[in-house]
């Protein structure tokens, strides 16, 4: 068996013309506004859109098995509404518990709509749409008309101006993010279970007869998404400072948008952390750089939705030559 | 005006890094039955898709009637009056028999889609088949076969003159493949010139006057059917003398392992009783639906059974999902590689170890390199023509491809029963033999197998036992000394022919 070049590897890779997107990205943004590379603007950008990469991964997941979810942000309110007023209303005071109790809301809603999809065989696409108004419904029942201030957070909002985790280097958040990366890395690189969801989503059929519990692995993804959702629900508490019903509403788009961008399927099988990331912090710049390189407010979305058709033409484009070069390898 | 209908010359197709087809040539006459054959990959598809425009030749000529023709796309060829039927029948399976049939030639008038005269002329036409079903039926809620005619029904309403015929009995039963002989005889009969793949040899002697063979993109030999023998062909397709093509062992049978007592599923299949012995191969064979297919199934945990008991080595066993049939050690091998056997965009290694994955895991993670070295031993074991591990399943040919899946079988430690769903389907001879050989050495080594096949020669060739199926009934048993294809034909034909006369009988009185 020949080793491949590095060079071949690296070209061969869809990550690899994202890397490049993302670094013209940057060096045409740094042209017209230097102040944009440096280290503290960057660890903003990064903070900012934690939420968003944070619930890529699970995003990830759930395409990677064929499914879709659009109700991560509702639970995500849902979690974060529930635990905004539980400090507001002096009920907890710890902000480990306060964590705690967003990721175990944010699990069940998962679980639950994991249960619908693969117990209940509805469409992902309807079932999700049916939680995102019932999670976003409980978001607004919880906070019966109120919302949680910085005030009423007292220490809890503070998580996301430290960096005790980071050993005072980098913020908290940040830490939070890396930690979800690594894990999600070797999850779907090295384990059983993450071969599994590869397995299911290429071809659920062969997966079954292999002996592989595809409902199980359904609903552990939905509800590993929901996890992910309520952590982030927390996060999101923290680092905006306050607690709103309609927090993050709409951006569950983002998620999926940085996926796609990323090079994840939509059909299932496909998909890497890497892709993810690459995908995340794509979308990340381009929200940053627009107002940077000074494009109008209103014209934002347009522009914003016209990088993105344009990153997954690219995109589809290295597929279709990646497909290619291995069909030449074929041997006939 | 030419000797021939159709004529190419020094085709030469070159895909990029590959040569599919080598300066190969063709003549098709008026009226004939030409038979192409040769192994997988040897260049027969894509020297059909040439024909028809799908692809374009680098070097050759092509010649309609003696006059020089250069098709574009699928189209042209069309428009001249070439029509093919594929393998899988390419149609819309939500749409109308009728739908399919006019797709892309609707009869319009003012831009207008006449559906009355349209499903009139889809009638007539499927008149002329034989057909039994409504142009107005459903495409998807057609068996295959009736598919196919739907297909050849395309053919005729595009006036082709010259209808190719791409491996259509490969899905067909002994059955439905005498119907399509019939609807080939008679579009001989009304002018038409055929062109037909397959690598069954029945469906050669029956049809074909003449045979042109490829091998390796090359162009062999035409032959006369009535004067070439089946050695002698099957010596041109592989290249080498395949001396014993069912090379059964033989093996002293062991205990009764696998043991099924009057397992019924509501509208599937009936008390269907059946053993199989360690070291034995059982043939399960029948006309395609008679419920060969659902009872396996149902044995490996895929669906449920009504009532009914399964023992294993003598235990009775409760088989829930089919993760409890691999625990259980039974293996089944689905009919469709593609679709249920393998992860086709996925490395060989990986398709391979995919049911035992729990046993490279360590502290929770892969050991990647015991994954490897395993499935490149038992990769190495059935002699997959593969380079290495990491080559997508999608490369390789109908045959290696099954030969995967054998593999992934063996790589479950704990099999005791494999069942095998027409194992030999859409393979070529030479891969057959190979199969058939690994069925041998599995037998060898004690394992019980039972093997669904339609294919009456490796159901005669291979089986110690043979159970026949119609209409969800176990109808006969046989054993290999009294099996042959006529009694396996009664039997498989029993019920329908019994309510046939009980319907005359009800008549008469």
């Amino acid at each position: 068996m020949e080793k491949k070049s590095v060079w071949k590897k690296l070209t061969s890779s869809r990550e690899t013309s994202l890397v490049i997107v993302l670094l013209v990205l940057v060096a045409l943004i740094s042209v017209k506004n230097p102040s944009f590379l440096g280290m503290q603007n960057i660890l903003e950008i990064l903070k900012n859109n934690s939420v968003i990469m944070i619930m890529a991964l699970g995003m990830l997941c759930v395409l990677l098995i064929g499914g879709i979810d659009i109700s991560i942000t509702s639970s995500l309110a849902f979690a974060g509404m529930t635990v905004g007023m539980l400090f507001k209303n002096g009920v907890i005071h710890s902000m480990l518990l306060g964590f705690l109790i967003a990721m175990a809301i944010g699990t069940v809603c998962g679980l639950v709509t994991g249960l619908i999809i693969a117990k209940g065989n509805v469409t992902p696409i309807i079932a999700t749409m049916g939680f995102m108004y019932i999670y976003r419904g409980f978001a607004y029942l919880v906070a019966n008309s109120q919302w949680a201030g910085a005030d009423a957070l007292g220490d809890f909002k503070n998580f996301a101006l430290e960096s005790y985790l980071g050993f005072g280097l980098v913020n908290n958040v940040l830490i939070i993010v890396l930690i979800c990366y690594i894990v999600f890395f070797i999850l779907l690189k090295w384990t059983k279970f993450g071969r599994n969801i590869y397995a299911v989503g290429s071809n659920a059929e062969a997966a079954e007869i292999s002996g592989i519990n595809v409902a199980r692995v359904k609903i552990s993804v939905y509800t590993i998404m929901g996890f992910l959702a309520g952590l982030c629900g927390a996060l999101a508490v923290t680092i905006y400072a306050s607690a709103q019903p309609n927090m993050q509403q709409g951006k569950e788009m983002d998620v999926i948008a940085a996926c796609v961008i990323g090079g994840v399927s939509m059909n299932g099988g496909r998909g890497s952390v890497g892709g993810a990331l690459l995908g995340a912090l794509i979308l990340s710049v381009i929200a940053k750089a627009l107002p940077l390189v000074g494009i109008d407010a209103l014209a934002q979305n347009t522009v914003k939705g016209f990088i993105i058709i344009v990153v997954i033409v690219l995109n589809v484009v290295t597929q279709r030559m990646m497909d290619k070069s291995n069909l030449e390898r074929r041997e006939m | 005006m030419s000797e021939y209908v159709l004529e190419l010359k020094g085709i030469t197709k070159i895909f990029p890094g590959v040569k599919a087809l080598n300066r190969v040539q063709f003549q098709l006459k008026p009226g004939e039955v030409h038979a192409l054959m040769g192994e997988n990959g040897a260049g027969k598809s894509t020297f059909i898709k040439v024909i028809t425009g799908v692809h374009k030749a680098e070097e050759g000529e092509m010649f309609l009637n003696g006059a020089k023709v250069d098709f574009k796309g699928p189209r042209d060829a069309q428009a001249a009056g070439i029509a093919a039927v594929y393998q899988h029948p390419t149609s819309y399976p939500d749409l109308t028999v009728t739908e399919n049939i006019f797709m892309n030639h609707e009869i319009k008038k003012r831009g207008l889609i006449q559906w009355k005269e349209m499903n009139q002329e889809a009638r007539k036409l499927l008149d002329q088949l034989d057909a039994d079903f409504k142009p107005t039926a459903e495409m998807g809620a057609l068996s295959v076969a009736q598919q196919q005619m739907v297909e050849i029904a395309k053919a005729l309403s595009t006036h082709a003159k010259i209808v190719i015929l791409d491996e259509p009995t490969a899905a067909l039963t002994a059955n439905e493949s005498e119907k399509l002989y019939r609807i080939v005889d008679k579009l001989r009969d009304d002018g038409v010139s055929i062109i037909f793949i397959s690598h069954r040899f029945e469906d050669m002697y029956r049809l074909a006057t003449r045979v042109t063979v490829f091998r390796d993109s090359q162009y062999i030999g035409t032959y006369k059917v009535d004067e070439i023998t089946n050695a002698e062909l099957i010596k041109q397709m592989v290249g080498r003398e395949i001396t014993d093509l069912f090379p059964k062992p033989d093996v002293t049978v062991g205990a009764e392992v696998l043991k099924v007592e009057n397992l019924s599923r509501t509208g599937y299949y009936k008390n269907v009783s059946l053993h199989v012995r360690a070291g034995e191969i059982v043939g399960l064979t029948g006309l395609v639906g008679a419920g060969r297919t659902e009872v396996v199934e149902s044995v490996c945990g895929l669906t449920k059974a009504n009532s009914g008991k399964v023992y294993l080595n003598g235990n009775e066993i409760r088989v829930k999902n089919p993760t409890d049939a691999k625990n259980l050690g039974i293996v089944l091998l689905p009919e469709d590689r593609q679709k249920a056997g393998l992860i086709l965009e996925w490395g060989l290694g990986r398709n391979v170890t995919l049911p035992i994955l729990k046993k490279f895991v360590k502290n929770g993670m892969i050991n990647e390199n015991e994954e490897r070295n395993l499935s490149k031993r038992l990769l190495e074991e059935v002699d997959t023509k593969a380079v290495t591990i990491f080559d997508p399943a999608s490369s390789l040919s109908g045959g290696n491809q099954q030969k995967v899946v054998v593999a992934k079988a063996l790589a479950q430690d704990n099999m005791k029963v494999v069942i095998m769903d027409e194992p030999t389907k859409g393979v070529d001879v030479g891969a057959k033999a190979e199969i058939y050989a690994i069925m041998g050495e599995l037998a060898k080594q004690g394992f019980a197998i039972i093997m669904i096949s339609s294919e009456m020669p490796e159901i005669l060739g291979m089986s110690d036992r043979i159970y026949v199926m119609c209409n969800g009934s176990v109808t006969g048993e046989l054993k290999r000394g009294e099996a042959t294809q006529e009694k396996i034909l009664e039997y498989a034909m029993e019920k329908n022919a019994n309510e046939k006369s009980a319907v005359k009988k009800e008549g008469v009185n």
